[in-house]
């Protein structure tokens, strides 16, 4: 039941989405946004890739699975976390540098605490709903 | 110090990402599970070290000063206590290499524990109240995978009771908090230790406390609010409810020993006075609990609860020396009533059930589990030189001291109840002819194991079964350690200043 209206559509809104979730993560640290709104806007667009092509094709656009997403994710919260321990001072110390980047600024932690964040949501997120989506498919079939 | 401090949560916590990014890989879950039970184990006993030549230690997350960061502080008690959740973590991976199936070590069983233990270390090591709640949450989620994964009927079933009384100390913990916050505007417990002294409604204190008390009781499973316990516990796989039943209901205690040292020590008659009493029926609840059961597990189950009892005894009586054999016992009970769990779930694969009346003939078939069966069994009956023998004994003299007779009379009677217990499981299961096997079925059923599943399985009991035998044998420094670290709690002056400096008020 794959209509042409929505995959048409869909290939032009996900990367608005994308786009606009990562200037959410982006802007987060002071205006709104940040990596939870912006995980849930990439989420959003994944599953509306999801619902537009099938949840496999989706599985393959993501191309790692979601699981290991949120262990990625995890596990950039966590280094950004640990990298104060290394300069004596408390764990989860933001730490800020005076290298500066082009659109994202000054390199610190928090923006890579932020991304990890933002990957965790979206594991999360596309892990509930692709699983929820598969069973509805089982369920079909059954009939 | 920083370090140190973080580690025994970041440990855990690391290895369970790494186990979540490597998703259904079981031989490499395996093999950090252990790397990360060992390590915590080993950073737990650095700390330990740390805590018992420096005092205590603290750490400010994220370097925002307290009192309004969170704070990271280990004195003598919390670091204990995560000693003892390193070993329980330890020794329960180990059991569970040899017991658990590929089903659920495929369905991420591994990263759930090392989860677990992040929240328990992280309940025992943080000195700020609403912390302790997130950390409360993040064992609780762990512990809903834990028990309901395998997804068998009577698992479900079990787990739905648990969520739901679970949901409940939720609620009460956090309107006590917010009520607390209303009080006082703090949250760190050094600094509401310090307010809570000159507040302004004087009268909401008690009930603040009494709302503490019945959140931690439900978590500690203390009487009258016990009863989910016995209705959960004996649904998981044997290793996760050794894992429960040493660390989950300890944190509940380990909390209201916090709480009821540091914060509400305004109205010691009435608060610890109610504590006391709960104590008492706690004790006599469980073990008569446990006399009408034949399910191996669920009569351990409702000793547990028994168990608890003789830690809050030590609470509310509120002298050093019932701290410090409050802290004891709590060593002595989760060692040895892990290796009980430990034994009840070899007896079912080797015997097929852990229905006591079809049991039987283990002290001819397999003398070597009778032996690892008598030492943690005697030892939580009290029976010298076993460590149970000295933490009671510490218990029922500082009951002496301060004349409360009653409690320490229902302490010894409850003590004789728990041995005809014990003594009912070695007749059952050890002594007794089984009903539907010869003893010579017993042997073949322990051969059948593969030999690495049953000396996985052995280990972990003979290093609990020796650990509760040597402590009874060299009790006085572990005694020495208790004592020192119920002088810490008695009168928290260090944890004070190690949290908020030496500039701060008296």
């Amino acid at each position: 039941m794959t209509s042409l209206i929505l995959s048409a559509a869909t290939r032009l809104i996900l990367p608005l989405m994308m786009l606009f979730s990562v200037f959410l993560l982006l802007r987060g640290h002071n205006d709104p946004g940040g990596g939870f709104v912006g995980g849930l806007v990439a989420a959003a667009a994944f599953a509306l890739y999801a619902i537009a092509y099938g949840v496999d094709r989706a599985r393959e656009a993501i191309r790692i699975g979601t699981i290991p997403l949120i262990g990625i994710g995890l596990l950039l919260a966590f280094l950004s976390g640990m990298v104060p321990l290394f300069g004596n001072r408390p764990f989860l110390t933001a730490v800020w540098t005076n290298l500066s980047l082009p659109i994202i600024g000054r390199v610190n932690t928090v923006l890579v605490f932020d991304t990890g964040v933002y990957l965790v949501v979206v594991g999360v997120t596309l892990t509930v709903i692709f699983a929820m989506a598969e069973a509805d498919i089982e369920e079909d079939e059954e009939d | 110090m920083d370090m140190l401090l973080v580690l025994p949560i970041v440990i855990p916590f690391s290895m369970g990402i790494i186990c979540i990014a490597t998703w259904g890989q079981r031989q490499l879950h395996r093999l950090i599970a252990l790397a990360g039970t060992s390590s915590l184990l080993l950073i737990a006993s650095l700390l330990l070290l740390t805590v018992q030549q420096d005092g205590p230690i603290s750490t400010e997350v994220g370097n925002w000063p307290a009192p309004f960061g969170i704070v990271i502080v280990a004195d003598l008690f919390s670091a204990i206590m995560v000693m003892m959740a390193a070993l329980m973590g330890f020794c329960v991976v180990l059991f569970s290499f040899g017991s658990i199936d590929p089903q659920r070590e495929r369905f991420g069983y591994y990263p759930s524990i090392l989860f677990l233990l992040m929240g328990v270390c992280g309940a025992f090591l943080t000195g700020d109240l609403f912390n302790l709640y997130v950390w409360f949450e993040v064992m609780l989620i762990s512990s809903f995978v834990l028990l309901g994964m395998g997804g068998e009927r009577a698992q479900l079933e079990g787990a739905i009771k648990y969520f739901a009384l679970n949901l409940l100390i939720s609620a009460f913990f956090l309107s006590a908090v917010g009520i607390l916050y209303a009080i006082t505007g703090a949250l760190n417990m050094a600094d509401l230790s310090l307010k809570l002294q000159t507040v302004k409604q004087p009268e909401l204190v008690p009930v603040v406390a009494v709302l503490f008390l019945v959140a931690f009781g439900i978590k500690a499973a203390a009487f009258p609010f016990f009863f989910w316990l016995p209705a959960s516990y004996h649904v998981p796989p044997v290793a996760v409810t050794t894992l429960f039943s040493g660390l989950m209901t300890k944190v509940g205690v380990y909390a209201m020993i916090r709480v009821f040292t540091l914060l509400f020590t305004q109205q010691v008659g009435y608060t610890h006075g109610l504590i006391l009493v709960i104590a008492g029926f706690t004790m006599v609840t469980g073990v008569l609990g446990a006399m009408a059961q034949y399910d191996f597990r669920r009569l351990l189950s409702f000793h547990i609860i028994s168990q608890i009892g003789y830690l809050l005894m030590g609470l509310g009586l509120y002298t050093v020396t019932s701290l410090a054999g409050t802290i004891f016992f709590m060593v002595h009970v989760i060692i040895a009533k892990s290796a009980l769990f430990l034994v009840s779930g070899i007896a079912q694969r080797v015997g097929g059930t852990y229905d006591l009346k079809k049991l039987g003939s283990f002290y001819r078939g397999y003398p070597l589990l009778a032996v690892l069966f008598v030492l943690p069994a005697f030892s939580l009956a009290g029976i010298p030189p076993l460590s149970g023998f000295w933490a009671k004994l510490v218990l029922i003299r500082a009951g002496l001291e301060t004349d409360q007779y009653l409690i320490v009379l229902v302490a010894l009677v409850v003590s004789v109840l728990t041995l005809y217990s014990m003594t009912k499981i070695w007749a059952e299961a050890f002594w007794k002819d089984s009903p539907t096997y010869h003893e010579a079925d017993i042997e073949q059923a322990v051969e059948a194991i593969p030999r690495r599943d049953y000396r996985l399985m052995l280990l972990p009991l003979v290093l609990l079964a020796s650990l509760t035998l040597l402590i009874g044998l060299i009790a006085e420094p572990v005694m020495n350690l208790a004592l020192e670290a119920a002088a810490q709690l008695r009168n928290p002056d260090l944890y004070l200043q190690a949290v908020l400096g030496n500039g701060v008020r008296p």
